[in-house]
């Protein structure tokens, strides 16, 4: 705050204030304002715009892509998996087949098919023959399993009841996470016989880290119960509970959106493995995954800010130094503007002093006269004494001539007032006789025929009286200048409106040429010889009728005649409105 | 010897007339051109004491119209209004022997000029 009185341009507290004739013809600071805001909405709108749907857009796309690249990750992992499920359960049915039961009741015999299935496909921990009663009749693997009795496993009932079976992760006799695939063989006897093979768990942990890599999360297989099957990052142990809802089936791979325990929000990729009883889940924190879009954005929203800045500081910049340029312009404008005023003013003294000296000079020859034939009486009238009311007549005009004298003075002294600006109750008939009083002698003399028709109800305006003498002195003069000796000059006033006042003043002179009428009130514009005039009259007649808050124009014709029109307010507003802007149009 | 003066201020002209009588001239006054074109022509005078400017017919239009109907008038101009170029004006238009008075007038001034006029007109007969 303290540095902005340095700063604060000069035009700011000058918008509307000052003196009646030294007001701006604007309001600066709201054309500053306005100038500020429309410049910054053709510039930041587009912009913010542009921003705005960029963000909605990327936002969009960048959601989309998480969708497809978790539906891709979980249906390459789901074929992979389920591949590798019927690949074994493939294995294990050709070696049923192959070999009868004689064969595999053999413990070098199992033990070389165990070999080539490690050596061919892998993925085999161990491999047991089990008869028709649930007994494990051969083992060849780590643990110590022969001979126990599984009649009661539910993989076993399984096995019997459907022919194959792929078990979910259990601890079993040897207490240890694991998982089975077991496929039934009848034997001609009737009775049958099981082969199971016990799968290696690593592999899929290998297979689920492989997505993890892909830095999408945390993946893992679930079984159809929701007992977590593979290790986890984040979500529990293996044979832990799945913490959230498990989701319904679905044949093909479903990516959904679902909130975790604390309101996180989680893009969750699912697919049911077919043949097993495994549910692969995909989970990743959205806001984890949105990270790299999230970090573009802060970039882009640092480079709008700081765009969005320079743009503000170089819109305020050129606003304030091109308001700062229109102001000093109008100022200098109103200074030239007063100049031409009391140049005008200086003017139209002078020619009113000089019509005065003439005129004055009359009464002043009578009065020499007058006096000269009173010394004449009383020294060359002989012996007799002249009459005594022959002396007091010849006083007596000597006294009304002295009168003429001291009214002649008396009216221009009204008129060479100084020109402070005030407001009081004006007559328009008094303002237009007192001017027409000083060109009297001369529309006697040029028989020019002046009429005034001025409504006599029309009420006192308040107004500045100087101006107003001013503005008929010049428009009078002129009228007077445009008129051959036998013209005619006709002034009215009227009341249009409950508000204002409309004067005209019409002459039969010689009139404005169409293509000047457009200039008259332009200054230094005159028909006249630079002897003449200044070229001043109307353009400060036009400055002092917008003073006094009024309007002027001209009607003309050329050889015809001329008609200005002046409409006044009645009541001067003290204040004028500062939001009203006055437009210099010169077109009358 | 007569004198014609015309001046639209009555009571000048007529206090002048006055004057004028009193030193033994004889002096008619009108106070328009129309009425010192009727006096004109029913009497006849030597100079003619024209105030410039006048309601009506203006003092250079007087004289014009009394230079053409009694070509032996002298003229001398008044005005209050003084300045070189009416005066030149004046004379350019009524020849030699013209004089040009400011107002107010000195009256020895214009009995100076009257006889003067009177002298060079009786010279010229």
């Amino acid at each position: 705050m303290n540095r902005w009185p340095l700063k604060k341009p000069l035009f700011w507290d000058q918008g509307a204030s000052g003196a009646d004739n030294d007001r701006p013809h604007f309001d600066f600071r709201r054309i500053w304002k306005r100038a500020v805001v429309l410049m910054l909405c053709v510039a930041l709108l587009p912009l913010l715009a542009l921003a705005w749907f960029d963000y909605r857009v990327t936002g969009q796309y960048s959601e989309n892509e998480i969708v497809l690249r978790t539906d891709r990750l979980v249906s390459n992992t789901k074929r992979t998996v389920a591949f590798f499920l019927e690949e074994r359960q493939a294995a294990l049915q050709f070696v049923v087949r192959e070999y009868g039961f004689a064969d595999l009741n053999d413990d070098r015999r199992l033990a070389g098919i165990l070999a080539n299935l490690s050596g061919s496909i892998g993925g085999f921990t161990d491999l047991g023959l089990f008869n028709a009663a649930g007994r494990q009749i051969r083992y060849i693997g780590p643990y110590a399993l022969k001979d126990r009795d599984y009649r009661d496993e539910p993989w076993f009932r399984e096995v019997v009841a459907a022919g194959s079976h792929v078990s979910d992760v259990y601890l079993g006799f040897r207490e240890e996470p694991h998982m089975v695939i077991a496929v039934k063989r009848e034997k001609e006897d009737g009775s049958f016989f099981v082969l199971r093979a016990t799968l290696n768990t690593v592999w899929f942990n290998e297979q689920l880290a492989h997505i993890r890599e892909s830095s999408f999360g945390d993946s893992f297989l679930v079984n159809l119960e929701g007992v977590i099957q593979t290790p986890t990052l984040n979500h529990g142990e293996v044979l832990d509970r799945f913490p959230l809802a498990i989701p319904p089936y679905a044949e093909d791979t479903r990516v959904v959106t679902v909130q975790d325990r604390q309101g996180r929000e989680l893009v969750m990729g699912y697919a049911y493995i077919p043949g097993s009883p495994f549910i692969l889940l995909a989970i990743g924190e959205k806001a984890e995954l949105l990270r790299p879009w999230i970090s573009t954005r802060v970039m882009v929203v640092l480079f709008l800010a700081g765009a969005v800045l320079l743009i503000v500081l170089v819109t305020l910049g050129v606003a304030t130094n091109l308001v700062g340029d229109i102001y000093r312009a109008d100022r200098e404008r109103a200074t030239a503007l007063r100049e031409a005023a009391r140049a005008n003013k200086l003017a139209s003294l002078g020619r009113l002093a000089a019509g005065v000296a003439h005129e004055i000079n009359n009464p002043l020859a009578i009065i020499n006269e007058k006096a000269g034939l009173l010394a004449d009486l009383l020294t060359r009238a002989g012996k007799e004494p002249p009459p005594k009311e022959k002396l007091l007549s010849q006083l007596e005009s000597i006294h009304r001539a002295v009168a003429r004298c001291s009214g002649i003075t008396r009216r221009l002294l009204g008129f060479a007032r100084p020109g402070e600006i005030k407001l009081e109750q004006v007559e328009l008939a008094e303002v237009v006789r007192e001017v027409l009083e000083f060109h009297g002698k001369e529309a006697a003399h040029r028989n020019i025929i002046v009429g005034v028709e001025i409504d006599s109800e029309l009420p006192a305006l308040s107004s500045d009286r100087n101006k107003l003498q001013q503005v008929f002195l010049n428009l009078v003069g002129n009228a007077f200048a445009a008129m051959e000796d036998g013209g005619h000059l006709y002034i009215t006033g009227s009341r249009p409106d409950p508000e204002h006042l409309l004067i005209t003043v019409t002459d039969d002179g010689c009139g404005i040429a169409e293509a000047d009428l457009k200039k008259v009130f332009e200054p230094f514009f005159s028909t006249k010889s630079k002897e003449e005039g200044t070229g001043l009259g109307l353009f400060v007649t036009y400055g002092l009728v917008r003073e006094l808050q009024g309007r002027i124009r001209v009607e003309s014709m050329a050889g015809a005649g001329t008609r200005f029109f002046i409409t006044l307010p009645l009541r001067s507003k003290e204040n004028a409105e500062t939001g009203e802007e006055h437009h210099a149009d010169f077109t009358g | 010897m007569r004198i014609l003066l015309v001046d639209d201020e009555e009571e000048l002209v007529s206090a002048l007339a006055e004057r004028l009588q009193l030193r033994g001239i004889t002096a008619d006054w009108a106070t328009s051109g129309r009425q010192a074109l009727e006096l004109a022509h029913r009497q006849t005078y030597d100079v003619a004491v024209i105030d410039l400017k006048m309601p009506g017919i203006s003092g250079v239009e007087l004289k014009k119209q009394l230079v053409a109907g009694f070509p032996g008038l002298r003229f001398i101009f008044m005005s209050g209004h003084g300045s070189l170029s009416t005066f030149e004006s004046g004379i350019g238009e009524a020849g030699h022997a013209d004089y040009f008075l400011l107002k107010p007038v000195d009256i020895n001034q214009l009995l100076g000029r009257i006889s003067e006029l009177l002298a060079t007109s009786h010279q010229g007969h």
